[in-house]
């Protein structure tokens, strides 16, 4: 087994045991914390496929910021397992059936896909996650979407300042 | 059969670097505790520390030792697992910051060439920002898990004051991306070594103010030490510690000052740089050694003019303190970057 085979598995493991608790804790502020630790996993997944910008970007705008807010509003609502609502027996097999088949037609889609067939990750040679060609494509050949991203983005923040604002 | 087939006497060197860095920086963090005693007791008039050995000398261990006997308390009404994570995730995230930071040349020991470096990722100044960015949740957990009303303020305090600042500080630091074209701590260092470029205090000054003051609010220090304000919070985020765990916290505040002040050196004081100065006439182990003797000596007067700023100037009020960074440490990055972004294409 080669290192890069070590830390897949790994990282692997740790992401869907960390994705299963995030759902079956009880408590609303361990789910936040789990879910951090799979936006970890996934970051070590980007790094191995040699896209370590993405990388660190899932760590900073997810696991830094975005999971933070998560975790003040889940503290100042004062949110714990008691205040949970415990759902019942029949609902939760509902769930678990429903998200079964789904998980079903994934498998089999991701199977039978002839896009996938017979292609390897490229963990080490693949070089479009790096900065430098990730900023020259954005900037060159999808500069007018990635424009207008931003302009979406710069009209979200205007609007919450707006939307927060006290008149 | 090879069933790990990888270099171990990398990975052995790797791991004697990262335990010699990580011991160096704890005993740094050890003595800054110390220097800061003796330097708010210089700047009050009064002698400070100096009975437990020469000059008080013992005096961090008398402190450590006293944090270690005291009793251990954990609320009952407190969350006991978090409780005892949120100080050890907050130094961690303190430590992992020295994985990217060049703390001098390269060394050639034993035949290898040894980098004195952990790891020279090409996104090196990023990875600090998520490293940073992780480090709140030490004082968020460790605040929500007291359960204490005056903890949860201050952790929802230092985690908006953290974010906040964030934005000002990459923006500062997107303008002198601008000029380096790189994101390597490395390659930044190397950059300001080579002859004929100064170093990039000289082309980023405002950039540098800004990042210094955002330093100064993400390490938590006075005037932005506002999750500790104890005339308003009792005590602070870890109000409800105790004992060693306590010491934790207190102790990655020291740690953080240590790393930003690295950071700052290699990003615009030269890093592992001589003044006036050219390396390479020393031979290489030599100049490597005195190289990171010098980035010591950067971090050090950079510490000195924390702690400086720390016992002269009083803590904002909290309305000051987002109105600074919003409203006009913001703007002032903007500009700094539209000017260096038109300095550049006039050169172009």
């Amino acid at each position: 087994m080669s290192i890069t085979e070590i830390l897949f598995f790994f990282l692997s493991a740790l992401a869907i045991v960390s994705a299963i608790m995030v759902l079956v804790s009880k408590n609303p502020v361990y789910s936040v914390l789990w879910l951090v630790a799979v936006f970890f996993a996934i970051s070590g997944h980007y790094i191995l496929l040699n896209a370590q910008f993405l990388a660190i970007v899932n760590m900073i705008v997810y696991a830094g910021a975005i999971m933070v807010l998560f975790l003040f509003v889940i503290m100042l609502m004062n949110l714990n397992a008691q205040s949970e609502p415990q759902k019942n027996m029949w609902m939760k097999l509902a769930g678990v059936i429903s998200g079964g088949c789904f998980l079903m037609v994934l498998v089999s889609l991701v199977r039978q896909a002839n896009e996938l067939t017979n292609k390897k990750a490229l963990t080490v040679e693949g070089n479009i996650g790096l900065i430098k060609n990730l900023g020259k494509v954005l900037f060159s050949d999808y500069v007018v979407p990635f424009e207008i991203t931003s302009v979406l983005f710069l009209s979200a923040m205007v609007g919450a300042i707006v939307i927060g604002k006290k008149d | 059969m090879t069933l790990l087939a990888f270099d171990w006497l990398l990975i052995i060197e790797k791991l004697v670097l990262i335990a010699i860095i990580v011991f160096a920086s704890l005993g740094i963090a050890l003595y800054t505790t110390f220097a800061e005693r003796k330097v708010a007791a210089i700047l009050q008039d009064r002698p400070g520390p100096e009975r437990a050995g020469p000059f008080g000398l013992f005096q961090p261990f008398a402190d450590g030792l006293k944090l270690i006997m005291k009793e251990e308390i954990i609320p009952s009404s407190a969350n006991r697992t978090l409780f005892i994570l949120g100080p050890g995730l907050a130094m961690t995230a303190a430590l992992m910051t020295c994985a990217v930071i060049p703390w001098g040349g390269t060394v050639s020991l034993f035949g290898r060439e040894i980098s004195l470096q952990i790891a020279d990722i090409n996104i090196g100044i990023l990875y600090v920002f998520g490293v940073v960015s992780v480090g709140i949740y030490g004082m968020m957990i460790g605040g929500w898990a007291s359960n204490n009303k005056f903890s949860l303020m201050a952790a929802l305090r230092g985690a908006s004051q953290a974010i906040s600042y964030e934005l000002a500080m990459s923006i500062a630091l997107i303008a002198l991306l601008m000029t380096t074209g790189s994101l390597s701590l490395r390659t930044i260092v190397e950059q300001q070594m080579a002859p004929g470029h100064l170093w990039n205090i000289a082309y980023q000054p405002l950039g540098f103010i800004l990042f210094f003051i955002c330093a100064m609010a993400e390490c938590n220090r006075t005037p932005f030490d506002l999750p500790e304000a104890e005339n308003e919070l009792n005590f602070g985020y870890h109000q409800e510690y105790s004992s060693m765990k306590l010491g934790f916290y207190l102790f990655s505040e020291y740690v953080n000052m240590i790393m930003s002040s690295a950071v700052m050196a290699s990003l615009y004081f030269g890093g592992y740089d001589i003044p006036f100065f050219n390396e390479s006439v020393l031979p290489q182990n030599i100049a490597a050694l005195v190289g990171v003797g010098a980035l010591l000596i950067k971090i050090v007067i950079f510490i000195f003019v924390f702690m400086w700023i720390r016992w002269t100037i009083p803590r904002f009020r909290y309305d000051q303190l987002m109105n600074l960074g919003w409203k006009s440490l913001i703007p002032l990055a903007l500009v700094n970057m539209l000017i260096t972004g038109a300095f550049i294409l006039a050169r172009m």
